[in-house]
């Protein structure tokens, strides 16, 4: 089970084939690829600076992986989130999970990611021409969190 | 002595990202540590007022109002989490 925060690009190809290579008996990998979007509230975005908790980000996505191999049969996984300064359309994060079911690396990958979304210590920061702002936690994504809660056994 | 962190929006609304300070006995937890920063003035009321805008890490664990603040811990205060 792997975690990196890196400001570095990744390749989602390299990384799988690496998964793969390393579990052959894997017959499932569900891989979800994030990106920074163009635009926001059709305000078109110039770039975006993504701050974090050193230290506290790593805890967190472990704690995350970890949840999710209680939950589902796991047999590796990977979480890259990317940090500093990125431009539209470049990756931002990227999660790849391997199993013997479907079922399981496709739930398990969308548990992780919701989980992300409203656990892990990571800021978004948007610029477009006329100003930077915060990006607000989506109310969807406390939902989509708070979902999860009652397959929890 | 403890250690203070503030991230993102806060941390530019307060001008300050990280102090060490000794605090006061009567604060034990992280209620009364929001209540006792709130007093250093209007910014600080307006930028930690709203429960709803503010989390709090303890010695990097998510923490709530009640959790107790102990000697060299590290306490970090942000907006809630937009990763991803």
């Amino acid at each position: 089970m792997k975690i990196r925060v890196q400001s570095e690009d990744f390749d989602l190809g390299q990384e799988v084939a690496v998964i793969r290579q390393n579990n052959p008996q894997a017959g499932a990998l569900v891989s979800f690829l994030g990106v920074v979007r163009e635009f926001n509230e059709n305000q078109a975005i110039t770039g975006m600076t993504l701050e974090h908790y050193p230290g506290m980000t790593e805890k967190q996505l472990e704690k995350i992986v970890l949840e999710a191999k209680q939950r589902w049969q796991i047999d590796d996984s990977l979480i890259i989130h990317r940090i500093g300064k990125l431009l539209p359309n470049d990756q931002i994060v990227l999660v790849v999970v391997a199993s013997a079911h479907r079922q399981d690396a496709f739930l398990a990958c969308e548990f992780m990611m919701d989980f992300l979304k409203t656990q892990a210590p990571f800021w978004k920061k948007e610029q477009t021409a006329d100003c930077e702002q915060w990006v607000t936690m989506k109310q969807d994504d406390e939902a989509a969190a708070k979902r999860w809660k009652n397959t929890a056994d | 002595m403890v250690t203070l962190l503030y991230f993102a929006r806060l941390r530019e609304a307060l001008n300050l990202n990280e102090e060490r300070l000794s605090l006061p006995t009567q604060v034990q937890t992280v209620a009364q540590l929001l209540d006792w920063l709130k007093q250093r003035g209007p910014n600080w009321q307006e930028a930690l007022g709203s429960n709803k805008l503010i989390r709090i890490a303890v010695n990097q664990e998510m923490a709530n109002p009640e959790t107790r603040i102990n000697e060299d811990d590290e306490i970090a205060i942000f907006p809630p989490v937009t990763g991803g």
